[in-house]
Order: structure tokens, then C-alpha cells, then sequence
């Protein structure tokens, strides 16, 4: 880039001749253009290669006609500027942007791999299929918000299923929370496409994550059932709609869709986002737990009668009240997710009772966290594993028992707690391959006293916090350091 | 090329030497200093001296309407700003009043016009704070790029033709992007007084190769400052708001 230009200096694109210089063969900056492909009215897109690359690439080459829309212009700015800022499996690879004073063009990765698009058509979808489509659009979108960045126009379009995941594609009308919002100014008018636009973003917000999960949520509605939730309606009026009016329960539609795929495609379509999934690590360990699910006891209670349906005419709360507040203050004030590994083979020791407080502590930062709570039964590749006590008794129920005692007093509602006994010949590689498998952000775990053979051999605590891919927290008893009998936790509180 | 801009100085030395350190470590091609070197704070001497001795090594500096109400009798200001301004008088000889005459209202250079206020009437002191006032500044200047401080609150313009220009207040230490099909007001922090809410002193660091501007926060010994001002007599709201940055 060189420096800002003043408008007059900037030549339109008619002085360029831009129209004898873009065609099949002809050379931009070293790209070469093989192929145009299908596309939208912002932009031509190109197959095309480069010397420098051993890979195929794509130019997206913008229509900066004199008279065009301007929004044009400003969204090849953002995706430009928010494009080269993005890393990751999940985004095509940013190779280079063109002069916008000659010839404005973006260079990427192409990306192989089937459009979303092209599976849309074939909904509905089976149950697995959608639920793997949900759980790789959301690892995509974990990934994306990390970043700070908000898609804001996730549609199937938008979507390519390839082979390394789901990667996401277009970010013209994307928002960084770090960079200048371009088309905030124009935000009176909604942005985004009808049929997937979040009822906040409907009314100019332009900041929230959970926008990304109500689109998520329409496409898993459209590919559960083969009908879109709100259809495409072409007015503001008519996008708002979805404010006030929950779509048909898919289960209507599909009587086949189970309960709790309903269940979480209807919370990723909460108009009121504090009921929404506040980040997609949660939607996603939802679709892969069904069995977790935590299903509606009855549908959206309504006062009935003539005077129920007069109070709801009367009562009704403003526009701005109904999208309810973003979820980012309390994303920041702590972790979403945590997951809590307790060791209860010896019962409930004081170690187990400071992991318990501490994990207190973590879930008092956020209202709307949520606990994963895990307990290890060893295994040995050697002998044969016992799985029932000498009186018969499952030990995993056992072991279930004494986890669901073990967190009680943190009187967590079911919403916001899940409880697992894994088997596992390594307690740490159980628990840096479920905190990684299910996006955790924080690990609580507890060690006991150091002492020479464990410093040798390597405890538990020490391979999570070397290995694992977010923060954690190592609980010990204070004044229990020192050699210490390796098998027996410290009674020393 | 790379400039260090530094705004509203307001004679807080504790300021000016924690800035100064880190833009010596950063070896930027030019310094730009964008008026109000002094007002408020308890060292109008040795803000005049440092910046004068910057200016002679080829630093840029334009007037602000403290140091013009410094060596005029006219002061047109707040009453804790006028108050603080009488007693600064008092503290310069005449090559500080000197110094102070002779700065310009406005510099156009490096394809950018540098400005204590606004390029809307530079002498009548307007405020940049909103999208309406950044469009006067930008309707009275040609050039792409006006970079200018006053309001002590970092903040970047986006201005495209026939719309209402952009507001961003950049995030600290996080690189803002200009862009080609913009114009820009690029509103500096103030190195002595900030006022948004962060007391660390801000400067801007602006990269015209990468097109890019950062507001760049170096905390200093806001307390020492403040000691001095309450030392001196000055209204002690001006020592209290170093501390808040407010």
C-alpha cells in the first residue's frame, strides 16, 4: 500500500480500461487469469495462478463502474482489510490485494471442497449430515470470533465444506472488533441477506458474535428440514418479522428431526441473545452430546384468552429490549466453558474440595458459563480392567454417583453443568483430548504433593499444562509440597 | 516513512521525557509537534526548551491556543485553564514568548496537513469530536490526510465521498488502517493530559508505507506531576485529572 490519495487522484475504473485488461490469459501483478467462475453482482472471480505459488488462487476483482453503489467500494475496503488480518484453516488464505487506485483485486487460496450451497439443494438433509455440517460451520466460527472477527452474512453461499473443515468465504460485510466499522454509517438500513440476518443485526447491530450462531441456526434449520425459517423477505418490515414471530417448530415440518436437534437449532434462533448460545464451542459440544441436551419442558408460555392475547398487544416490549444485550461483557469476564478434572478414587479429599472451590470461583466470573465436569477410571492395557466391584456393582456408576455428589454444592442448574466418566490408560491425555475436542477454555485440575518419583515419572497436572491449548489452572493444597507418599493424597488441609 | 506525532504537551515534563524515550527507540524519519506545549501543567519552561530543540534537530511544530494565549494577554479559555495560563506567563522569558510567536497555524507536509484543532478555521479552535466537525475540517483542507490533537481523545475519521465520515476511536497499541479510497482525520491523544479515560500518555505513530496510524500509550509518574501542581497552587482538579485521565 502506498499513501491515502486524495479522491481526485484516484482515476476511475473507465480510465483504466479495465474492461480490455481483465479476460481468460491476461496477466494482473503475476496472476494469471484462467477461468472466470460464477458470481455475485459485487465482484468477478477468477481462477487464476501465480509463479510464486504452487497452489491454485482466486481474484476477486470488484465492479467499481463509475455510478456503482459505493457500499461496493467500502466492502471490498473491509474484506481487504479484515481478510489479510485472518489466519487460520477456516478462511482462505490471504495472498495479496491490488492497488485500489489501479486495479483494486483481491488474491486468495482457492479452496476445494463442496459449497454449502450445493448441499442446501438437497435438503432436507439426514440427522448425522447436519449435525456434522453444524459442528463444522462452529468449530469454523470458534475459530473466526477468536479473532475478533464477526461474519455478519454466513449463508450456505458463503459456506465451503472441504476437506479440511469448514472454511468461510466473503467477509465484505464482516466486522473487526479492532478496525473502524466502514459500514456502520450506513447501518439504518439492514445489511446481510434476508433470509439468515440476525433480528439485532436487522436493527443496525453490528457487533455481536451471536449474529454468526442465528445464521448458523437458520441453515441448520434449512438443511434440517428443507424449508428457510423466516423465508426471504424483501423488506426491513418484513425482516423483522422474526423479531416477533418464532418460526414453524421443525418438528412440525420433519416429525422425524429428534427433540434435541429442535432444542438447539431453536436456541441459535433466540430473538433475546442472553438466550442464545453466547459462542459456538457450546453449540457445538450440544450437537456432539445430544444426550446432554437439556430439552424445553413445554413451548414459550403465552397467556391465553382474548385478555392474554390483549396484554400481549399492550405489553409489547420495545424492539430493542426483545434482541436483549450483547454477550460481550461477559465474555470477556471469563471463560465459557470450563472443564473441571477431579480425581474421586480416593473419595472426597481436601484436594478434591479445593478443586471444587476453585471451580467455583472460575464459573462466579460469567453468569452464563458452563461447567464440564470429568472424572478418569484408569485402565490398564495389561490386565484386564475391573468394571464391577467385589459386590457387583458398576464401578462407572459409582464413579457417576460420587461426580454429580462432588459438584452439588455449586447447585449449578442442569443447563449449565454435564458430567462425564471417561476410561482412559492416561487420566491427562483423557483430558487434553476432551478439553481439545470440545473447546474448552479453561482446565481446572489438581495436584498432588510433589515428591521425587513423580517428578520423575510426571504427573498428570504437568503433561495437561505442558500439552493443552488453553489456560489452566493447577489446584494444590498449601504446605502439602514436599515428599509425600506418592499414592495417598495429603490429609493436610 | 514513519512520524511521531505529539500533541497537547501541556507542560507536564514527566510526560514529555517518558514519550520522548520511547520515540528515540523508535528512530521515526520525522517528529511532528502539534501544539500546546504548555497550559495547565507545572513545567511550561522545559516543554517550550525540549520542543525547541527538536524543532532545530527538524522537528515540525504548529501553534496551539494555549501557547497562543501564553504570550498574548487574550485568553479565551476556561476559567482552571485561565487561571493556569496567567501563572504560566509569568514563568516565560521572552525566547519562550519568542519561540511561541513565531509557530505557524498550520504545516502542509508529507501529503498531510498538520493542525493543532482543525483545518476549519485553525485560529477559532474547533473541536473534532464528532463526524460533523471532522467534515469542516475535511471540507476546508485538500489534502488526504489532516492530523491534529485538542480534544485529548485519540480518534481516527474515515471520510468517503458523500457520506457521513466513520468515528473510531483506535484501540491502544493496535495499528489503525488508512485507506486508499478515504480521507482521514487522525485525532491525537494528548501526551500531558489525556483525557480518555486512560492517564497514560498517548502519542501517535504514523507509518505512511504500511498506511497505517497508532496510538501508542506510555504510562509515566502522573503522581510526580501532580505533586507539582498542588506544589504550585494551581486548581488541584488539574493534578487530580492526570491521575483519571479526564
Amino acid at each position: 500500500m502506498e499513501r491515502p490519495k486524495t479522491v481526485s487522484e484516484i482515476k476511475t475504473v473507465s480510465e483504466i480500461k479495465t474492461g480490455s485488461k481483465i479476460k481468460t490469459g491476461s496477466e494482473i501483478d503475476g496472476f494469471e487469469l484462467i477461468e472466470q467462475l460464477p458470481s455475485g453482482g459485487m465482484a468477478s472471480l477468477w481462477r487464476a495462478r501465480h509463479a510464486d505459488f504452487d497452489f491454485p488462487l482466486i481474484l476477486k476483482i470488484p465492479f467499481l463502474d463509475p455510478g456503482q453503489d459505493v457500499s461496493v467500494i467500502i466492502g471490498y475496503e473491509v474484506e481487504e482489510m479484515i481478510l489479510k488480518r485472518l489466519s487460520g484453516s477456516h478462511v482462505p488464505r490471504f495472498i495479496a490485494s491490488g492497488d485500489l487506485a489501479e486495479l483494486p483485486y483481491l488474491a486468495m487460496e482457492f479452496v476445494a471442497g463442496v459449497s454449502l450451497a450445493k448441499r442446501t439443494e438437497a435438503a432436507p438433509l439426514p440427522v448425522e449430515e447436519v449435525v456434522r455440517i453444524g459442528i463444522a460451520i462452529g468449530t469454523a466460527l470458534t475459530d473466526l470470533h477468536r479473532q475478533s472477527v464477526v461474519h455478519l452474512d454466513l449463508k450456505p453461499q458463503n459456506v465451503i465444506l472441504a476437506e479440511r473443515g469448514a472454511v468461510l468465504l466473503d467477509f465484505g460485510l464482516a466486522r473487526h472488533a479492532d478496525l473502524p466499522d466502514l459500514l456502520g454509517e450506513e447501518s439504518a438500513v439492514p445489511m446481510g441477506t434476508p433470509a439468515y440476518i440476525a433480528p439485532e443485526q436487522v436493527l443496525g447491530d453490528r457487533t455481536d458474535p451471536a449474529s454468526d450462531l442465528f445464521a448458523l441456526g437458520c441453515m441448520l434449520y434449512q438443511l434440517a428440514t428443507g424449508e428457510e425459517p423466516f423465508g426471504r423477505p424483501s423488506t426491513t418490515a418484513g425482516m423483522k418479522r422474526r423479531l416477533y414471530h418464532a418460526p414453524r417448530p421443525m418438528r412440525a415440518i420433519r416429525p422425524d428431526i429428534p427433540a434435541w436437534l429442535e432444542a438447539i437449532v431453536a436456541r441459535c434462533l433466540e430473538v433475546d441473545r442472553s438466550r442464545r448460545y453466547a459462542d459456538a464451542a457450546k453449540l457445538i459440544f450440544d450437537l456432539r452430546n445430544p444426550d446432554q441436551v437439556v430439552l424445553p419442558r413445554s413451548n414459550r408460555a403465552r397467556p391465553g384468552g382474548i385478555l392474554g392475547w390483549l396484554k400481549q398487544l399492550f405489553d409489547r416490549p420495545s424492539e430493542a429490549a426483545l434482541v436483549g444485550t450483547a454477550a460481550e461483557g461477559s465474555r470477556r469476564a471469563g471463560p465459557s466453558i470450563v472443564l473441571t478434572a477431579v480425581d474421586l478414587s480416593d473419595g472426597a479429599t481436601p484436594l478434591a474440595a479445593a478443586i471444587l472451590a476453585e471451580t467455583q470461583r472460575l464459573l462466579a466470573a460469567r453468569p452464563d458459563s458452563w461447567l464440564a465436569c470429568l472424572t478418569v477410571i484408569k485402565t490398564d492395557l495389561v490386565k484386564e480392567t475391573q468394571y464391577a466391584d467385589s459386590k457387583g456393582n458398576s464401578i462407572y456408576v459409582k464413579r457417576l454417583v460420587a461426580l454429580k455428589d462432588w459438584a452439588r454444592p455449586l447447585h449449578l442448574s442442569e443447563e449449565r453443568v454435564s458430567y462425564h466418566v471417561i476410561e482412559a490408560v492416561s487420566a491427562a491425555d483423557a483430558v487434553l483430548r476432551y478439553a481439545e475436542h470440545n473447546q474448552i477454555d479453561h482446565i481446572v485440575i489438581g495436584a498432588r504433593s510433589s515428591s521425587a518419583l513423580r517428578r520423575h515419572l510426571g504427573s498428570v497436572s504437568t503433561k495437561v499444562v505442558a500439552e493443552a491449548h488453553c489456560s489452566v489452572s493447577v489446584v494444590r493444597i498449601k504446605g502439602a509440597a514436599g515428599e509425600q507418599d506418592e499414592t495417598r493424597p495429603t490429609q493436610r488441609a | 516513512m514513519r512520524i511521531a506525532v505529539l500533541s497537547d504537551i501541556h507542560a507536564n515534563r514527566e510526560a514529555l521525557e517518558a514519550v520522548l524515550d520511547v520515540v528515540e527507540e523508535l528512530a521515526p524519519d520525522q517528529i511532528v509537534v502539534l501544539g500546546d506545549l504548555v497550559g495547565y501543567g507545572p513545567d511550561p519552561e522545559f516543554a517550550i526548551e525540549t520542543v525547541a530543540r527538536l524543532v532545530s534537530d527538524g522537528a515540525l511544530c504548529v501553534l496551539g491556543n494555549h501557547d497562543e494565549a501564553a504570550r498574548s494577554d487574550r485568553d479565551r479559555l476556561t476559567p482552571n485553564a485561565r487561571e493556569a495560563i496567567r501563572w504560566t506567563r509569568t514563568r516565560l522569558n521572552d525566547d519562550h514568548r519568542a519561540f511561541l510567536a513565531a509557530l505557524p497555524l498550520s504545516i502542509t507536509r508529507f501529503g498531510c496537513q498538520w493542525v493543532h484543532a482543525s483545518a476549519y478555521r485553525p485560529e477559532s479552535w474547533d473541536y473534532i469530536s464528532d463526524p460533523e466537525a471532522a467534515m469542516r475540517c475535511l471540507a476546508a483542507s485538500t489534502e488526504p490526510l489532516i492530523c491534529c490533537g485538542h480534544t485529548h481523545r485519540p480518534t481516527v475519521f474515515y471520510s468517503h465521498p458523500n457520506r457521513r465520515p466513520t468515528m473510531f476511536v483506535p484501540r491502544d497499541e493496535i495499528a489503525a488502517p488508512l485507506l486508499a479510497r478515504h480521507r482521514h482525520v487522525i485525532v491525537t491523544g494528548a501526551v500531558g493530559q489525556p483525557r480518555d479515560g486512560n492517564p497514560a500518555a498517548c502519542f501517535a505513530l504514523l507509518d505512511l508505507e504500511e498506511a497505517s496510524v497508532t496510538m501508542r500509550r506510555v504510562p509515566y509518574d502522573s503522581e510526580a506531576t501532580a505533586a507539582k501542581i498542588k506544589t504550585l497552587g494551581l486548581s488541584s482538579w488539574l493534578g487530580l485529572r492526570l491521575l483519571i485521565g479526564r
